[in-house]
């Protein structure tokens, strides 16, 4: 293990007075992929979103815990510059339906400070080629994101995510609104992400967590079960409760 | 046989009834004809007539070679006025939107937009009586001017701006908000120039009705703008309406105003039209655009 | 770290360092739009407000006779209110009366009876007359409905209902039942766009299961849809009725604006937002300003109390239709 970008301590996420997640201590190896695995409403989905501190956007919902990125407590640091820092794709493909394709992936710089325009060009450049979208989109990059296939707008949103260079990306269930080819495109993505990036997908898929994930964890019922390197996770996992799951007993 | 003659009778009922409603919308629709027809039948000479857009609207006059002239300080007027009222109603209205559809405020946020509510239903001549009461007691001079005109019809939109803005807030969806969340870019970027700028197509149909609605208003200026024949003469003073016109020329026994009341009502009639063909083209395409973001 | 210890939402720790920078223009943005979401419940207690502060001379002089002192004389300078709130609720309820019979018809036509080819125009034809200005109305009203009232329906309701007492004195065409019926147009678009959503918000469901038991079209209109529209056309009339109280220009056009309680329905009036109209600018002096001003915040008061009734009831159906349908 190359240390631990991101370590999660006692993180215990509330829906009003019910916590999502109880007591999760986590860490994540540095530009490696970790799978988060688990049923339906094991909490998978509320967990990463405190990773960036997007728990806390929803009404009535607080979150207990330490998360540390590089060492440092996220929740002790401004959340709009912690957001830059970890990028988050989300469940279904959201790209702004106001804007361009172009537009979309250029909008964290063109926001957040001033960039030179051949700064931002040539960083859309690299996001839409490190998403694998360049070829698809380079001769109408100015046509609105709306016009792309379900697909495309998740590799759009990937784009947009990595042109704020961040040194982790989230991926909540980035497939779950998919057909095959599509996840396959995105899975072999996630492959060539680790290179630069932390990553840290969401799925309800054991295959996905498999092909992808170097390291996997299962929750359910909010708790951490089990969490280890992928092969040992599926080919010995220690706790019974992993091993129905990923034999398909139950979930 | 019995069974037969029910069934007949049941079905006699029911074609009575498309009857009957079909009459209902006959009538509820003749008053719409027959204002268009009037207006256009007495005012449709006098609005082509040249000049009649730029002229002074005419003093009264009782002989049959009489010109009536036109309607260019009115058309001013309401402009001014309604440029001044959209400038104040439409920051106040899309910022109280804003604070009512976008932060988590408890019951502050629902009470405003039951307050703004409530206020679209407070009869227009009382919003002009409120600033009338206030401007008489603490501006005397400014009472009859152009800057009370402004906040009567002003005090108007602003209920309707913020309504209206709330629903088109509503229509963007969640996943908008988060996306540029979780991209680093803070609160009110979000808020302005993504979920805002998302909201856009419906809050300018919003603003649009708001206008449409305050061009047409008369009975709050009559104490507040006053009128006058005149073209524009400076914020603190009276200044002209359409509406106000065509009530002061309505009542006139003078057959040539009445004449430029009629002109001025098909004016009025036909800008109404375009901007309500405009307002709904909008509404139509933000429909499709929804749609296609979907 | 015991979950079942509450801590305030997020924020372990001391509050924010010099790294936090980037907070304050979040920070301003929500102060300012704070600011101007109060500025909204600030302006509705201004509006009572500075009436009732401009009505404070009036309540002086005649205290809370005011509120039923039946003479209005500018020339004795005795005000009461009673003779406009006369005027004000009888062309309101008439209005209302002839109002809610053809706007439901037509709700009824625009949904469940009218080929579909018709329903869109129709339904923005109706649409449109809501978007007339009332100054329009007053003047249409002068010219068309004013002599036709005299010419045609008052000799008529003298001679076939005169016996009721309600249609007795000269007719000259202006007064309380002209003012009604254009009142009545005015308020038709409102009553009618309302049930209209209503009826569209009766489940499909509702409507199949009617049809699927044999009933013919208006059988399901009647049983299926109806009850269940019902809040909904109570609440479009309750906002219906809101507009008439308020309406002015189109009622001080046609009313005739005399300052006594009608005596019948041929009597000219005056309602509290024509009285408005029609004086503050000719206002005797400062007593009857105040009394006007007063005038208009009895009218604040009712239509407030109008509204709100409408509005909770709009609401709730509003939430609970979409809690159905959904």
């Amino acid at each position: 293990m190359s240390g631990a970008k991101l370590r999660v301590e006692h993180l215990t996420a509330y829906y009003g007075d019910h916590p999502g997640v109880k007591d999760i201590s986590l860490e994540f190896p540095d530009r490696m992929v970790t799978a988060i695995i688990g049923p339906s409403g094991c909490g998978k989905s509320t967990f990463i979103r405190c990773l960036n501190r997007m728990h806390e956007t929803a009404p009535r919902t607080r979150v207990e815990g330490k998360v540390l990125l590089d060492g440092e407590d996220i929740y002790q640091e401004d959340p709009v510059r912690i957001r830059r820092r970890i990028g988050m794709v989300f469940q279904k493909p959201n790209p702004f339906v106001t804007m361009s394709i172009y537009n979309n992936v250029s909008v964290a710089l063109r926001f957040n400070g001033h960039h030179p325009r051949d700064y931002v060009d040539a960083a859309v450049l690299r996001s839409l080629q490190q998403a694998a979208l360049w070829e698809e989109v380079k001769d109408r990059i100015d046509s609105p994101a709306t016009s792309l296939s379900g697909g495309q707008q998740q590799r759009l949103c990937i784009a947009r995510a990595l042109a704020a260079s961040p040194e982790v990306l989230l991926m909540d269930e980035p497939c779950s609104a998919l057909d095959p080819i599509a996840t396959a495109k995105i899975e072999d993505l996630v492959g060539h992400l680790k290179d630069d990036y932390t990553v840290v997908i969401v799925t309800h898929n054991l295959q996905q967590a498999a092909r992808v994930a170097d390291y996997t964890a299962f929750f359910y019922l909010g708790g951490l079960v089990e969490y280890g390197p992928t092969e040992d996770l599926f080919e010995r996992p220690k706790e019974h409760l992993t091993e129905s799951y990923i034999t398909g007993r139950f979930g | 046989m019995m069974r037969f003659d029910h069934h007949a009778r049941r079905k006699l009922l029911s074609h009575g009834v498309a009857v009957l409603t079909g009459l209902c919308v006959v009538a509820v629709l003749y008053p719409l004809v027959s204002i268009v027809y009037t207006a256009v039948v007495r005012g449709g000479t006098v609005l082509f007539q040249t000049g009649f857009l730029t002229s002074v609207p005419p003093n009264a006059c009782s002989q049959v070679s009489c010109n009536t002239v036109g309607i260019g300080p009115n058309i001013q007027g309401t402009v001014i006025l309604v440029g001044i009222a959209a400038l104040i109603s439409i920051p106040v209205g899309v910022l109280a939107a804003v604070f009512a559809s976008e932060y988590r405020t408890r019951g502050v946020g629902r009470a405003i937009s039951f307050t703004a509510d409530v206020l679209s239903g407070v009869p227009s001549i009382i919003m002009g009586a409120f600033i009338f009461g206030y401007f008489i007691l603490v501006y005397p001079s400014l009472t009859y001017s152009a800057i009370t005109g402004g906040l009567a019809l002003s005090a108007i939109m602003i209920p309707i701006v913020t309504r209206t803005t709330e629903e088109a807030l509503r229509t963007v969806p969640n996943s908008t908000r988060e996306a540029a969340l979780a991209l680093g870019i803070s609160k009110w970027k979000t808020t302005l120039r993504i979920v805002v700028i998302s909201a856009l197509p419906g809050i300018a149909t919003g603003v649009l009705l708001a206008v449409m609605r305050a061009a047409g208003e008369a009975a709050p200026l009559i104490f507040t703008a006053f009128g006058s024949n005149l073209y524009y003469r400076g914020l603190d003073q009276p200044i002209a309406a359409l509406p106000l016109l065509i009530y002061d020329f309505a009542l006139s026994p003078a057959s040539n105003q009445q004449d430029v009341a009629w002109g001025a009502t098909l004016f009025l009639l036909i800008a109404i039209l375009i901007t309500n063909v405009v307002a709904r083209y909008m509404i139509h395409r933000l429909g499709r655009q929804m749609v296609g973001g979907a | 770290m015991d979950p079942s210890t509450p801590s305030p939402p997020s924020s372990p720790g001391p509050s924010s360092d010099s790294r936090k920078v980037s907070r304050w223009p979040d920070r301003i943005f929500f102060v300012v739009v704070t600011i101007v979401g109060l500025g909204i419940l600030a302006m509705a207690f201004a509006i009572v407000g500075i009436l009732a502060n401009s009505s404070r001379e009036s309540f002086r002089v005649f205290g809370w006779g005011f509120l039923y002192g039946t003479i209005w004389d500018p020339n004795k300078q005795i005000f009461g209110v009673i003779p406009f709130v006369v005027g004000t609720l009888l062309t309101s309820g008439i209005a209302l009366l002839i109002a809610l019979p053809l706007a439901l018809g037509s709700a009824i036509f625009i949904t469940t009876q009218a080929p579909r080819y018709l329903r869109g125009p129709v339904g923005t034809a109706i649409e449109l007359l809501a978007a007339v200005p009332s100054v329009i109305y007053g003047f249409w009203g002068l010219f068309v409905i004013v002599p036709y009232m005299r010419t045609t329906v008052d000799p008529f309701l003298r001679t076939w209902f005169g016996f009721t007492g309600l249609f007795t004195g000269p007719a000259y065409g202006f007064g309380v039942l002209t003012a009604s019926v254009v009142l009545a147009v005015m308020i038709v678009p409102t009553i009618c766009a309302v049930s209209r959503d209503s009826l569209l918000a009766v489940p499909v469901a509702q409507q199949e299961a009617a049809v699927s038991l044999g009933a013919t079209n208006w059988e399901t209109t009647r049983t299926a849809m109806l009850p269940y529209a019902r809040s909904g056309i109570v609440g479009g009339t309750i906002l219906g009725l809101g507009r008439a109280l308020g309406e002015t220009m189109a009622v001080t056009m046609v009313i005739g604006n005399v300052d006594r309680i009608p005596t019948s329905l041929f009597s000219p009036g005056q309602t509290i937002a024509s009285l408005i109209a029609n004086e503050l600018l000719s206002s005797t002096g400062p007593l009857q300003t105040s009394a006007i001003l007063e005038c208009g915040l009895v009218l604040l008061g009712i239509s407030l109390g109008v509204n709100v009734a409408a509005r909770l009831l709009v609401w709730r159906i509003t939430k609970s239709a979409g809690a159905i349908v959904t």
